[in-house]
């Protein structure tokens, strides 16, 4: 899988203004996901990027809502262009504040990197989907049949949760196996 | 001939009614003065709410204001004639606006607010001050900072959003002596312009219920955060706000057309919604936000 890194402090200098360094207000949210959306538009469906917001300053509901929650709208969405997967870092507890409130509003759900390299989903996610989440994060992927014995249900409930985490952008099917986007994807050497 | 409006000794959000009840027989275009010359203190939504006063008037307003020269020489420093001057005809002594750099409980002078980069103004100043005030003083934990930042971030959007003409922000900080003998950091959001129910009104077929007025328009907007855009992720600003306001014990009061809603924490006997109040046009937002007891 191909890695591609948008670094959020500098897509907010070059689409808004050099002065600025806090993600605030709906027309700066907009601007930057267009700056974003620009950079996304060559990538493959096998790409994962990662949005960095190490250099974001302060991020309010409404930029959080217009950058994250439309730009994740737009890469689960049928309609849309494949735009791979996302994980995001360099993020603050008051960053989380605000993408956990719009991420509840729509929801919606992302994987963050936390300051120690663990990746962990955010968001509203049901139980059993969590749980698959996990299992293959946790062993590098499986099949459903596989899932099912270790969740302990039926194969049509554990395809159903995996086919769930895929359309949610949180893993891949690759031929019978799945994968998750997550600490094992990052281990193989996508940092 | 001109009216008289007398401004009462002391201003804040719950006096400045008494202006408004004044004004609500003058039709807009009557000249008026706005007699400031007793007041001895003001919030910074009773000087806010000056400004958007001269605002909402179709006639450009007078201004006297106060004779105390320590309070005229606060006004100064809160950045109020400076805008003043725009809005009004300015009588009497008008005091000069000096840098004073030992001045602490001005954490933001009036600023005016249009734009998204007048936001971006406010929030990046407002950091730079709070910091002391917010950790030190009011013994709020260090994100407070931010999440101050964002409160007013979201609190100034409405304008930008939803006023549909400039308005005015201010942030002080002072001793709540008489009610909550506390210190408190108090911000102020006032403009004259569409307010809620004509912001929600402009929704494209949106339902009309028989009971349909700035005080359900309030309620629709400060408690079910519903918004005049079609888009679900609307109407996330001011629930943002109320959940920090939760955590910070703090209230919310935002008034607008003929109503008043107010999210009202145990330390305050304010009414959570107050309706049939003079009609004053926009919407005037004030949040509270009190030092933290108990805290070591």
């Amino acid at each position: 899988m191909i890695q591609h890194h948008i670094d959020l402090g500098l897509a907010l200098r070059r689409s808004v203004s050099d002065m600025f360094s806090d993600l605030v207000t709906r027309p700066t949210g907009a601007a930057v996901r267009q700056e974003i959306e620009q950079q996304l538009a060559a990538v493959q469906d096998s790409t994962l990027t990662v949005i960095d917001f190490s250099h974001v300053g302060l991020l309010d509901f409404s930029c959080a809502d217009e950058v994250v929650a439309k730009l994740l709208l737009r890469c689960i969405s049928d309609a849309g262009s494949p735009v791979g997967f996302f994980i995001f870092r360099g993020m603050r507890e008051e960053h989380l504040d605000a993408i956990e409130a719009v991420l509840e509003r729509r929801g919606l759900v992302l994987l963050v990197q936390t300051p120690d390299g663990m990746v962990r989903v955010v968001g509203e996610l049901g139980k059993r989907e969590r749980a698959a989440w996990e299992a293959l994060d946790r062993t590098g992927g499986m099949d459903h049949s596989a899932l099912a014995h270790l969740l302990e249900c039926s194969r049509e409930e554990a395809l159903r949760a995996l086919d769930n985490l895929c359309a949610r952008r949180l893993a891949l099917r690759l031929e019978e196996s799945y994968l998750a986007i997550g600490n094992a994807l990052l281990a193989r050497g996508i940092q | 001939m001109t009216t008289v409006i007398t401004v009462p000794p002391s201003l804040d959000d719950h006096s400045f009614e008494l202006l408004l009840e004044q004004l609500a027989p003058l039709p807009a275009d009557e000249k008026i003065l706005v007699d400031a010359r007793h007041a001895r203190w003001s919030s910074p939504y009773g000087l806010t709410a000056l400004l958007a006063l001269a605002q909402s008037r179709a006639e450009r307003p007078a201004f006297a204001g106060p004779e105390a020269e320590d309070t005229a020489s606060y006004w100064a420093r809160t950045g109020f004639y400076r805008h003043a001057e725009a809005v009004y005809d300015l009588h009497g002594h008008v005091p000069r606006q000096r840098p004073s750099p030992g001045e602490s409980s001005v954490l933001l002078e009036i600023t005016s607010v249009e734009k998204s980069e007048d936001v971006h103004q406010v929030v990046g100043r407002i950091q730079e001050r709070s910091q002391q005030i917010l950790v030190s003083e009011l013994k709020l934990d260090p994100q407070s900072v931010m999440r101050f930042a964002m409160t007013l971030s979201e609190a100034c959007q409405n304008i930008v959003e939803h006023a549909g003409r400039s308005g005015w922000v201010a942030v002080q900080t002072y001793r709540w002596q008489k009610r909550l003998g506390r210190r408190v950091v108090v911000i102020a959001v006032c403009d004259a312009g569409m307010g809620f129910r004509r912001s929600l009104e402009s929704a494209h077929g949106r339902p009309r219920s028989d009971r349909w007025d700035d005080a359900m328009a309030l309620e629709e907007a400060v408690v079910r955060g519903v918004s005049r855009f079609r888009d679900p992720g609307r109407g996330q600003g001011l629930a943002g706000v109320r959940r920090y306001i939760g955590k910070w014990d703090g209230k919310l009061s935002i008034r607008s057309g003929t109503a008043r809603i107010a999210i009202v924490p145990s330390w305050d006997d304010d009414v959570a919604l107050a309706e049939g109040l003079p009609e004053f046009p926009g919407a005037q937002m004030q949040i509270t936000i009190p030092e933290r007891v108990g805290a070591s």
